[in-house]
């Protein structure tokens, strides 16, 4: 059954007033990003999502969340259309975007608190979700007493918190440590298994994806579309062992192998990125 | 000397000129930044004792030459009685319950216009921040009353309001106000809009963004316009006294100089100076404690 559908979603900047770039010898000022998006996700399915910078992954994930709305296509959850952020996903960021005057307990707790949950209620579920991440005793701490890693952890407990049927994770370990990055892809598989919501990850790391995927997207330098879709048939669960598997190392080669002359393009792309830094 | 001026605020005191002075400086900058509570600020604070220590025996030669310039005639023992006679005066007047007097109505014309600034500002600065098109109607109105002297425009507000404890109100509503509002805006202008868009992606109202996210983000540089206000509103208070009252330590220092009861005049002062440097402590300490959250980083444990 599909969770999601995307249908022929399109996407287009506008640049600020001045700027303006040339796509295939002419002038304008602007940018198509996505064109032509089609994907169906189905329940409890883990997706991650890669591509070039610039291939509008991270623009594709806040359509999908109801931040940003497209130029034209649109999204379906459930069947329903989505025009703004649902109720029942939840979103982690790559830099946590924790809210820094709330310790790690009252962070979790925000996201039960817009939703109306009771005092008492939400407490006890964000008690229990820091203690399924192994932050019990962390509590009381901001954010800046905590590591990237704990930091993450919290974010990630906060998106669980009202129990989302979706997860979109924007490049949500790219800023940690390759230990840590490791030890939270596992934990992140762990706590995937129990509740079964369906995952859309993005990353720029094809080991990442390959590892906690069931399938991974690969998408085109800009502007986006998807280039294949690779199914990952590496047995659940998984540990950082089969890293090292015949079987891992072909989806490694396979990935790699549709992803490069994307990647060779977004590189003489260059013209365009200062337009992008905003 | 940095360090002085830090601690105990601007050179000059309570002078209303002072006040007034501070204001148009502060008005020149777009916005007045939270000191923040970072390790090595707080280490620089936790010497602040030495430092204290070692400005200890320029102030002591401050007051000993006070005390003894005008006993060996350097100076005019009228306009300038040695310490030790300030200092019985200043009993006398505490003794008789005048000068508790004068502070409480001082203190409490500040405290109302103060408050009123700070319930104005703080939402109107929540909108204009928020809100460009706020911003952009009311931006050239709020500049243009900025940079408008309080104390010009006290005859105004005595014209309107009279002479009683309105227009006092009035004008140090005026002297704080605008650092509230200008701190505001700035601050809901910094906040990371990364925090809004995660307030967002977890359906916060439009209500609850502004009190849940955008207000407590503001609120390191709203503490700080704060600080600034209730200086400037004492400053005004201060001012407006000497101009046009019949009580308040503003009254009491223009009157005693007038009466040519010097004594009493230094006394005044002096009070105001210790009002000033207790007044700056607490908010010194409000402020540490209304961003505790930005300091104290401790661990990078896994």
């Amino acid at each position: 059954m599909d969770r999601i559908v995307v249908s022929d979603i399109k996407k287009t900047f506008r640049l600020k007033p001045g700027q303006s770039i040339t796509v295939d010898g002419e002038t304008t000022d602007r940018v198509t990003v996505l064109d032509g998006i089609d994907l169906a996700i189905r329940k409890g399915e883990f997706i991650t999502l890669v591509g070039p910078s610039g291939s509008g992954k991270s623009v594709l994930l806040d359509i999908i969340g109801g931040l940003t709305s497209a130029t034209s296509g649109g999204v379906q959850l459930d069947g329903r259309r989505i025009t703004r952020p649902d109720p029942k996903t939840g979103y982690v960021f790559q830099q946590y975007a924790l809210f820094p005057w709330r310790t790690a307990l009252s962070n979790i707790e925000y996201a039960l608190e817009v939703r109306g949950v009771p005092k008492s209620e939400r407490t006890a579920t964000a008690r229990h979700l820091l203690s399924l991440f192994g932050l019990a005793g962390f509590e009381d701490r901001f954010p800046n007493q905590l590591s990237g890693g704990m930091q993450q952890r919290v974010a990630i407990a906060r998106a669980l918190a009202s129990n989302p049927e979706v997860l979109l994770m924007d490049e949500p370990f790219a800023a940690l440590d390759q230990q840590t990055r490791e030890i939270l892809q596992g934990e992140l598989l762990r706590i995937w298994g129990k509740i079964k919501t369906t995952v859309i990850f993005v990353t720029h790391s094809i080991d990442e994806a390959i590892f906690l995927a069931d399938r991974v997207v690969v998408m085109t330098a800009r502007p986006g579309t998807v280039k294949e879709i690779i199914d990952i048939d590496l047995p659940r669960p998984r540990d950082g062992d089969i890293r090292a598997s015949a079987a891992f190392n072909n989806h490694r080669a396979r990935v790699w192998e549709v992803l490069r002359d994307e990647v060779n393009k977004a590189q003489k792309d260059w013209t365009l990125s200062p337009a992008f830094s905003h | 000397m940095a360090y002085l001026t830090e601690k105990f605020g601007p050179a000059g005191g309570f002078h209303p000129f002072a006040g007034a002075g501070e204001a148009v400086a502060a008005a020149r900058v777009p916005a007045i930044k939270a000191r923040s509570a970072t390790p090595a600020v707080r280490r620089r604070r936790g010497a602040g004792f030495g430092t204290f220590i070692y400005g200890l025996p320029l102030l002591g030669l401050f007051f000993l030459t006070w005390e003894i310039a005008p006993r060996l005639g350097w100076l005019n023992r009228i306009f300038f009685p040695p310490l030790s006679e300030v200092l019985v005066a200043w009993w006398d007047l505490l003794a008789s319950g005048v000068l508790v007097e004068h502070i409480g109505i001082s203190l409490q014309r500040a405290a109302i216009g103060f408050a009123l600034g700070v319930v104005v500002a703080i939402p109107l600065g929540l909108l204009m921040g928020r809100y460009s098109l706020f911003e952009k109607v009311s931006d050239l109105l709020v500049q243009t009353l900025r940079n408008t002297s309080q104390f010009a425009l006290l005859p105004v507000f005595i014209l309107l309001l009279g002479i009683g404890e309105e227009s006092k109100v009035a004008i140090t509503f005026y002297s704080s106000v605008f650092f509230l509002l200008v701190n505001t805006i700035s601050g809901v202008k910094s906040v990371d809009p990364l925090l809004i868009k995660a307030a967002r992606s977890m359906g916060t109202s439009d209500f609850d963004m502004f009190r849940k996210i955008i207000l407590p983000a503001s609120i390191p540089s709203i503490v700080a316009g704060a600080r600034l206000g209730v200086k400037s509103s004492l400053f005004a208070v201060i001012g407006a006294e000497m101009l046009a009252a019949k009580s308040g330590l503003g009254f009491l220092i223009q009157n005693s100089q007038l009466m040519m009861e010097t004594a009493d005049m230094y006394a005044g002062i002096l009070t105001l100076t210790v009002i000033g440097l207790v007044v700056n402590y607490l908010l010194v300490w409000f402020e540490r404690w209304a961003t505790a959250w930005k300091g104290q980083s401790e661990a990078s444990m896994i």
